[in-house]
């Protein structure tokens, strides 16, 4: 069965091919059929792989599978080869289950939609990438799966591209990720040249075997990798994309911008973690980095109204937590974490979705309400993915990843307690925000007219991710809730056993504590009328700071963006052009002064004659 | 004598379509393009063939014939692996330049196509010349019929951009005559015999200032050929005016050339002084790099922005040569030929536009994929190909340039990698402002029909397959690279490196 590994990227590329010939011609049925089945036989695929595997693991829980010779120059070669061990396992399994019901969900929410098997035809493209990404095993090969679930992000995002607004966003998104792809290029040759592989196990063991732990060169390599998976994760100070990339369609924003393509760069330092322990101080930066990630776009889910926009800030602060993981070493810890998050984050997405097929594609948090009684699915749905988001204790998922990584935060070295007390300030926050947007959305009175009713194709996937949020937490549990530790045992051939590391009681206890303060934050606040309030009244400058992520923007668009046009318009006629010009505009003005000797006065024929008889004989004489 | 053929046969089929023509229209394409199917079907099995002359290296063919003895010129052929590579692209890209005017190009269509059928005759004489003064000679007949096409087919300013050409070319020509008869000046000195052979030359010790001269003069003339910023304002004006199959052959093939030159002729010819060389001939390729990118952004003419788009990737041609190793200029070798094919499908495509919409204005496109969706996404595939997407042709060869240059010269590395930023914007927004966005104008939307479609999957197929598997065409080239690095080269370059 896993000698069909090749299978699973090649499926949803076939899919996409055949969409992409024939799809105008084959109907939105058959389109949607053939989107949804590639992806779906592909995690039937990877299912069967995973069974087996739990079975019986392949020797050193590895599987290495050679497709062809990309390049093979003398000194330097690339295969084409894939790399399954529980990490990719992992990743391939969370990206086909979610990415097919994503995928079901959508042949329904893009009913009537111009462009219908366009749009599967990327989306099957994008799967295939983002499969290609995890499973590569050397990292030219991940870049080649990195740079297309970029491109495969940038024509999603943009579209429905006869708005313009749309292809800028699709635009932003690309080049900021692109911006971060060049320092991983950079990152790639300089591995290449100094290790003389880029094979991942090879490239990881040259590492380990030349360059000793907290030396320069392994620093550098591994900040140019981590600059890489910031962009593609969306961590300051790349951050700005990804709040506008909610222009896409929402199932894309719940695959591509939740679920798979934004966790790449923690999927980057987990599968490089032998590099990155190399160098300490970046593990030290990545901490840091994480924690006024999750703080900003924490404040900044605050204060938005577009429901898209709070899941969008939601998305950037939970992969705030999976680095501040990594940060500490706790790579399990962040597997996890990008797990749930996974399946909650995506029924959060397509939960906003469903709302908006009811509700003429509204987006507004305060024009909503009521939504309880009139749509109950996504009522359930939403408050489970709420839950898990908001970590509340036991009955969520997220609560088992959040307080795996806080555990290993509090108990690491480092600060850990100051980093601690953020995430934990952070997990206040993120009950208010998703609560502040499930009470206003679905508490009071019914705003908006309700229109049409879910089919199948809708209601399946909610129900499948919601039961996924109740229970997926059981598979990693503290040890007062039974020590469960199948998760961590799992990866560990990958990444090393895990263990929890004896905390405090006040750690546990303050992280049950604080979402359920948000909670009430949330509900006093909605009850005594503050938020339907802040959104009528002209909004401070302050809040409109954190609406805006903290002025990233401005500065971005002050400091690079404006600079750029500027010397766009200043070049733009080819000032070296202009400059040979004036060699044709000296010709001329010769031309015109020497026009000027010829006009026709024999005396002045005969004298310059003279002249030139003269000097030719004082040179014959004197020279 | 198969590769006398080569150049006989498109040679004498201009004339005959030019006879042709006089009568037909029609049988003057007909005879072009079977004429060029007859020299691909000349030029393939070459492949896995070897040269029945002896010349030192690998050569899959040679040819000689004595042609001026007084002065010791001779017609004088050689292929090896990379000549192929460009010379196979040539006739392709002929074909598909014939296929393109034939909806395009109405009067003289008789002497159109001998002047298509000459100028690629002189190109792959280029690719094969293996006598100085031949080279020269295919040099100039390459460049001639170019500037009528220029000058009778193209658009709106198309004596300006010819004039253009016309004084560019011809003045880069002049050097390359002085630079090959200075050279054949020194060696006669040198050895008493004069000769204009290749593998004559390249024993001549061009150590000195003499040497560096002749080489600069090579060195500017081939630079001119690529469009290197500060030379390249040719380039711009003269891709934008001529006639799509013009503009197809100048980007796909012409500017080949001057890269062909300077692997096959400078760095060979005069090793040390391409040596000394080099940090100029980097900066001014990461200079083109930017410089071309820059401006493509800011261009509203459609044609123009991709005139620049090959500014930049041509830098990065500069930089693979002048990194003297093996990988970076295996990475040139698949640049030339993705950059061939992508940018040549790109001229098409936007030839098409220019027939439909009867503008090249980006600010008359906009929202194309609403009304033409099949032109719109083989254009997109091939912006797309053209940035550098992993996965397609020109990024291997990009890829390989920069880790070819890295040990060499990792900041020039650094900022040609940084390049591909400005790739990303301009990419993107040709995109925006060609194919997304509102459709508000009224227009032909008579989208590609199966002519066109099957050209565009035969280079969509050709581009796919570059960059996923590349290795026969390195496989290909790599015995070429050790001819380029020939013995007497590389002696006289250890010579100096110990003195």
């Amino acid at each position: 069965m896993i000698s069909y590994l090749w299978l699973i990227p090649a499926l949803p590329l076939l899919g996409s091919v055949i969409l992409g010939m024939f799809g105008p011609s084959m109907g939105p049925r058959l389109s949607g059929a053939v989107g949804t089945l590639s992806v779906g036989l592909a995690a039937v695929l990877a299912m069967a792989i995973a069974l087996q595997w739990l079975g019986h693991p392949p020797a050193h829980s590895m599987y290495q599978q050679t497709l062809w010779s990309w390049i093979n120059l003398p000194g330097f070669s690339i295969n084409v080869g894939l790399y399954l061990d529980p990490v990719s396992l992992l990743m391939v399994l969370v990206i086909t289950i979610v990415g097919c019901l994503i995928h079901l969900f959508s042949t329904e929410y893009m009913e009537g939609e111009d462009g219908y098997s366009r749009f599967f035809a990327y989306l099957n493209l994008f799967v295939s990438a983002m499969l290609l990404l995890v499973l590569a095993d050397d990292l030219a090969l991940l870049f080649v799966g990195w740079e297309g679930v970029g491109v495969c992000s940038y024509l999603l995002v943009g579209f429905w591209f006869s708005e313009s607004a749309n292809g800028y966003a699709a635009r932003k998104s690309f080049v900021v990720t692109r911006v971060a792809d060049i320092f991983m290029l950079a990152g790639l040759l300089l591995l290449a040249t100094q290790l003389g592989t880029l094979n991942i196990q090879n490239m990881l063991a040259g590492a380990v075997a030349t360059w000793p732990s907290g030396s320069l060169m392994p620093a550098v390599a591994a900040s140019l990798l981590l600059m890489g998976g910031l962009g593609k994760s969306a961590q300051v100070p790349l951050q700005t994309w990804l709040p506008d990339a909610m222009a896409g369609p929402t199932p894309v924003s719940a695959l591509i911008h939740a679920a798979t393509m934004v966790t790449a760069g923690v999927y980057l330092v987990v599968r490089t973690h032998a590099l990155f322990l190399l160098a300490p101080s970046v593990l030290d930066a990545i901490a840091i980095g994480a924690v006024i990630t999750l703080l900003v776009a924490a404040f900044a889910g605050l204060v938005q109204s577009d429901i898209k926009r709070v899941l969008a800030y939601s998305t950037m602060s939970q992969i705030g937590y999976m680095f501040l993981a990594l940060g500490v070493g706790a790579w399990p810890a962040a597997m996890f974490h990008f797990m749930t998050h996974a399946v909650f984050k995506a029924l959060l997405f397509l939960t906003a979705g469903a709302i908006a097929m009811r509700l003429d594609h509204e987006q507004n948090i305060f024009a909503m309400g009521g939504l309880r009684t009139k749509l109950p699915l996504a009522f359930w749905a939403f408050l489970i993915g709420s839950a898990s988001l908001a970590a509340l204790p036991v009955i969520s998922a997220g609560f088992f990843s959040k307080e795996m990584i806080l555990g290993a935060v509090a108990a690491a070295p480092m600060p850990g307690m100051v980093l601690w007390g953020a995430g934990i300030l952070g997990a206040m926050l993120t009950a208010i925000y998703i609560f502040r947007v499930v009470f206003m959305v679905f508490l009071g009175p019914v705003n908006t007219e309700i229109s049409g009713s879910y089919g199948l194709r809708v209601a399946i996937p909610l129900v499948t991710l919601s039961a996924g949020a109740l229970v997926v937490g059981w598979l990693e549990t503290p040890e007062t809730l039974g020590g469960q530790t199948i998760f961590s045992q799992f990866l560990s051939p990958a990444v090393g056993v895990f263990r929890h590391l004896p905390v405090s009681a006040m750690i546990p206890l303050t992280g049950i504590a604080a979402p359920l303060l948000g909670v009430a934050i949330a509900y006093t606040l909605y009850r005594n009328g503050t938020w339907a309030r802040a959104a009528t009244t002209e909004p401070s400058r302050l809040t409109l700071f954190l609406k805006s992520g903290s002025g990233f923007d401005t500065l971005y668009d002050a400091v690079i963006v404006a600079p750029y046009m500027g010397l766009v318009q200043l070049l733009r006629r080819d000032p070296v052009d202009q400059m040979f010009m004036l060699l044709r505009d000296l010709a001329v003005a010769l031309h015109r002064q020497l026009r000027a000797t010829q006009i026709g006065q024999i005396r002045r024929y005969a004298s310059w004659m003279m002249a030139g008889s003269v000097a030719t004989i004082a040179i014959l004489l004197f020279a | 004598m198969m590769l006398a053929w080569l150049l006989i046969v498109p040679m004498a089929g201009g004339l005959l379509a030019w006879l042709a023509g006089l009568f037909n229209p029609l049988a003057a394409r007909i005879v072009s393009l079977l004429i060029l199917l007859l020299d691909l079907a000349i030029a393939l099995p070459l492949l896995h063939s070897t040269s029945n002359i002896a010349m030192p290296g690998n050569w899959m063919a040679g040819f000689n014939a004595p042609w001026i003895p007084a002065f010791g010129m001779s017609f004088r052929l050689g292929m090896d692996g990379v000549s192929w590579l460009l010379v196979v692209l040539t006739i392709l890209i002929g074909i598909f330049a014939i296929i393109v005017s034939w909806d395009e190009i109405d009067d003289g269509v008789g002497f159109f196509h001998a002047n298509l059928l000459w100028s690629l005759a002189g190109a792959i004489g280029v690719f094969v010349a293996l006598d100085m003064f031949l080279f020269f000679y295919f040099w100039e007949l390459m460049l001639v019929p170019m500037y009528f096409i220029i000058a009778i087919w193209g658009h709106e300013n198309r004596r300006r951009a010819a004039i253009k050409f016309f004084l560019f070319t011809q003045g880069s020509g002049l050097l390359i005559l002085i630079s090959i008869l200075a050279l054949a000046f020194i060696h006669q000195q040198q050895t008493g015999v004069l000769t204009f052979n290749y593998f004559e030359l390249i024993q001549t010790h061009t150590a000195g200032t003499l040497g560096f001269l002749i080489m600069l003069g090579l060195f500017i003339a081939f630079v001119v050929k690529l469009a290197s910023f500060p030379v390249h304002v040719w380039l711009p004006e003269t891709h934008t005016e001529a006639p799509t199959a013009g503009s197809v052959i100048l980007a796909s093939i012409l500017l080949k050339t001057g890269a062909y030159g300077l692997m096959r002729f400078v760095v060979p010819l005069m090793p040390m002084a391409a040596h000394s060389l080099a940090p100029v001939a980097l900066w001014l390729g990461v200079g083109s790099i930017l410089y071309g990118a820059f401006l493509a952004y800011g261009q509203s003419d459609l044609k123009k922005l991709i005139a620049y788009t090959s500014i930049s990737h041509m830098g990065f041609v500069l930089i693979g040569v002048f990194v003297f190793n093996n990988i970076a200029w295996q990475g040139v070798v698949i640049l030339l030929v993705a950059h061939g094919i992508s940018t040549g499908a790109l001229f098409i495509i936007v030839g098409s536009v220019q027939h439909r919409l009867h503008t090249r204005d980006l600010a008359r496109m906009g929202g194309m994929w609403t009304d033409l969706p099949r032109l719109s996404s083989f254009g997109t595939f091939f912006i797309l190909a053209s940035m550098g997407l992993p996965g397609l042709g020109n990024f291997v060869g990009e890829f390989l340039i920069l880790r070819g240059a890295w040990a060499m010269a990792p900041l020039i590395t650094v900022i040609a990698a940084i390049g591909l930023i400005p790739a990303a914007m301009y990419s993107l927004i040709a995109i925006q402002r060609a194919f997304h966005g509102p459709a508000d104008e009224e227009r032909d939307t008579h989208d590609f029909g199966a002519r066109e479609t099957a050209m565009m999957l035969v280079l969509a197929a050709a581009i796919i397959y570059l960059g996923v598997y590349p290795q026969p065409v390195l496989n290909v080239a790599a015995p070429s690279l050790n001819n380029m690095q020939p013995q007497p080269a590389t002696a006289m370059l250890k010579e100096t490196r110990a003195g």
